[in-house]
């Protein structure tokens, strides 16, 4: 016979990371569910995740380097710094937004089925991790263009999109399961993401915080990101600032367990609370 | 407790209610609206620091939906799961299949479980039928794999093949469940949960996901099914428990355990209906009144073709020459199915009471739940119609679906051939 279920109140699975490996599909499936339903019945479909980074980028030139006079890192175009950095900014807000409202949008999964809730947020990051990856093809266009070509510090820029993957995964994962039980949450995340857009350095290169902020200033996880993608992309010539790097990378790891722990704490409650 | 595959011990589950004070008061003052909203706000900050559930409303109370259940499941026992609204079935189906936590207590499942509280959980309205099943069938668990093994089963027995490649949107609302049952249907755990999915779709619809059921039960899988169709408990059941307030009110057989449901389903005792102070939706002249009416059995179940035969007492309240009974049946969603009137009988003497027994013989009526409007009055269709006193909404009754030799139940398709299945028809060469 197989392993008996045991259903208990305040009860910790067992198996909790085994039964999400065997519903590991199912992730896939939610994934593709939300892409292949976001650009129905509209005009220009999949062309809207190629404008909407393609615009930013192009008002944060203007404004942070044409109009603000910022300085860029090293030689580099000052578009292509910002696309550098707006390329994990983007997956992290995205992300984070969408995973937010993703278990209320599921609602009726939530309360009709039973498979680890997990999957739900989850499958909202390989979602954002797709418009990630058209958005990198504008990159490479764009390099292509400004004749730009990258050096051997690209072969590490994997690592910064699974540092990108964990420092998004602990918020989005925190928030989701918080706005289940307050709906507040829904109102705050517009403006969190958009705050974020102006602390973090997005429009402008981490250079211009003055020297003794730059550690406090590492506390934001996606400061090590945008950092380390900058320095992968851009043949070196952005400095990495390794004490920061570190900081945020302990800060992304302590909230990924956090959110993780906080998740699995309110998910029995779901069906009741939704 | 080794042999069962589920066992069940002392679940419950409460949930927490928000109720508004003020009611009955006539004046509102706005110091009053003000000062109540400043106090929710203040205990709904308060629950947000301490992490707790938002209630909205002035009062919380506690509710409990599920108390102090136990029960236990053979491995290829199909339980049925019977109760009125309300009365925790859907709860304790939730908690068994892991969608929501017990308050109290624990259940152990030895087997994969599936469970089918809903036809179509997940569906995407603008997917297609193809892509929806993939979809569906990953939600409710099955992998690529076996999905795209019973893909072509799947959509023969949903008969959707032509629109395979069409979003779901555009569907029927019959297409729409028969696709979505099919999924379910081609689920194969070892223990199945399901809730009241043949409450949806068309008769013929129903009968295929009866028959669908039947076919799982016989393969030796464990089926806990929860139904409002008393017949269908009757049919497919091995044994059946009765939930009533949160709490197991009885458990066994599946014909006692109706008995009880169909008997507390109403004030009165057994198969009676007391109706001599009910409100009367049509006046007769008021001559006569009918007191009460009783099933001939304490269950009110007929089996298929059997005459329906009940006593009906009536007092005169003025002196009566003669005296006719009629009545129309009505099918459970409300509409007529037929209406006989008896021959005229001896009347009454002023205030005298007695028992008329009524009995309606060759009506045939398919299977399914049925009430009728009953009256006593004089002269019929075809004559000058006078009626003493009308009950409208009683005698309610079921009938059962026949046996076939086989064992299986016989079809009727009630949506396609009406409510009446005529005695015979004959046939011969010109």
């Amino acid at each position: 016979m197989q392993e008996a279920i045991i259903i208990e109140p305040r009860g910790r699975e067992r198996h909790y990371w085994l039964e999400l490996w065997r519903y590991r599909e199912l992730f896939q499936v939610l994934a593709w569910r939300d892409l292949s339903v976001r650009y129905k019945q509209t005009v220009i479909g999949a062309l809207w995740a190629v404008i909407r980074p393609f615009l930013t980028m192009v008002i944060f030139t203007v404004i942070f380097g044409r109009l603000a006079k910022l300085p860029s890192d090293g030689s580099t175009p000052y578009a292509l710094m910002v696309f550098a950095g707006l390329l994990p900014w983007t997956f992290f807000s995205t992300g984070l937004s969408d995973a937010s409202n993703s278990l209320i949008s599921d609602s009726n999964l939530i309360s009709k089925v039973y498979f680890p809730r997990i999957i739900v947020p989850t499958a909202t990051l390989g979602v954002a991790f797709v418009d990630f990856l058209i958005s990198f093809c504008i990159m490479i266009a764009m390099m292509g263009w400004y004749r730009f070509v990258p050096g051997w510090q690209l072969l590490f820029l994997p690592i910064f999109i699974v540092l990108a993957f964990l420092a998004s995964m602990g918020p989005a994962l925190w928030v989701a399961a918080l706005n289940v039980r307050y709906r507040d949450f829904r109102y705050v995340i517009p403006f969190i993401v958009q705050f974020g857009l102006y602390v973090s350095p997005v429009g402008f290169s981490s250079s211009v915080i003055p020297e003794k902020w730059r550690l406090l200033y590492s506390v934001n996880p996606m400061v090590g990101v945008i950092d380390g993608f900058r320095w992968c992309i851009l043949d070196g010539q952005s400095q990495v600032y390794l004490p920061g790097l570190l900081i945020s990378v302990c800060v992304a790891i302590a909230f990924l367990w956090f959110g993780i722990h906080q998740f699995r704490n309110m998910e029995k409650s779901f069906a009741d609370l939704i | 407790m080794s042999d069962s595959i589920i066992s069940v011990e002392h679940l419950s589950k409460s949930y927490l209610l928000g109720h508004r004070s003020v009611e009955g008061k006539r004046y509102v003052a706005l110091r009053d609206v003000v000062e109540r909203g400043v106090r929710n706000f203040a205990r709904n900050a308060a629950d947000l620091v301490r992490g707790r559930q938002i209630i909205q409303g002035d009062e919380v109370e506690e509710f409990w939906a599920l108390r102090d259940v136990s029960f236990e499941v053979k491995e290829g026992e199909v339980l049925g799961i019977i109760g009125r609204n309300g009365a925790g079935k859907s709860t304790l189906l939730k908690i068994l299949s892991r969608i929501t936590e017990p308050t109290e207590g624990r259940a152990v499942l030895r087997g994969r479980v599936a469970s089918l509280l809903e036809v179509g959980t997940g569906f995407h309205p603008e997917l297609t039928g193809r892509e929806n099943i993939f979809l569906n069938g990953a939600i409710l668990g099955m992998t690529k794999r076996e999905i795209r093994k019973k893909l072509d089963e799947i959509v023969a027995f949903a008969e959707v093949e032509r629109f395979l490649d069409t979003p779901v949107k555009r569907y029927s609302s019959g297409m729409y469940v028969r696709l979505a049952f099919a999924i379910a249907a081609h689920l194969e755990p070892e223990i199945l949960i399901v809730d009241e999915v043949l409450a949806v779709g068309d008769a013929k619809f129903q009968e295929q996901s009866l028959r669908k059921m039947r076919d799982q039960a016989a393969s030796g899988r464990t089926v806990l099914f929860v139904s409002h169709n008393m017949s269908a408990i009757m049919q497919l059941t091995s044994r059946a428990i009765f939930l009533s307030d949160g709490g197991v009110e009885f458990s066994g057989s599946p014909e006692a355990a109706v008995e009880r449901y169909l008997c507390g389903q109403r004030p009165e005792q057994g198969a009676q209906f007391n109706v001599e102070n009910t409100k009367r939706r049509y006046q007769g002249t008021g001559e006569a009144r009918i007191l009460s009416l009783r099933f001939d059995r304490s269950l009110a179940v007929f089996k298929f073709s059997e005459p329906i035969s009940y006593v009906m007492r009536v007092r005169a309240e003025r002196r009566l020459g003669e005296l006719r009974a009629s009545m129309t049946v009505f099918t459970r969603d409300g509409s007529p199915a037929g209406n006989s009137f008896s021959q005229e009988i001896d009347g009454l003497e002023a205030g005298e009471e007695r028992d008329l027994t009524v009995t309606l013989s060759s009506i045939n009526l398919a299977p399914g739940s049925y009430y009728c409007a009953v009256a006593v009055g004089k002269g019929t269709h075809r004559s000058r119609r006078i009626e003493y006193d009308i009950v409208t909404d009683t005698l309610f009754f079921e009938v059962m679906a026949e046996e076939t030799e086989s064992g299986a139940m016989a079809e009727w398709t009630t949506r396609d051939w009406g409510p009446i299945c005529f005695k015979d028809l004959a046939v011969s060469w010109a």
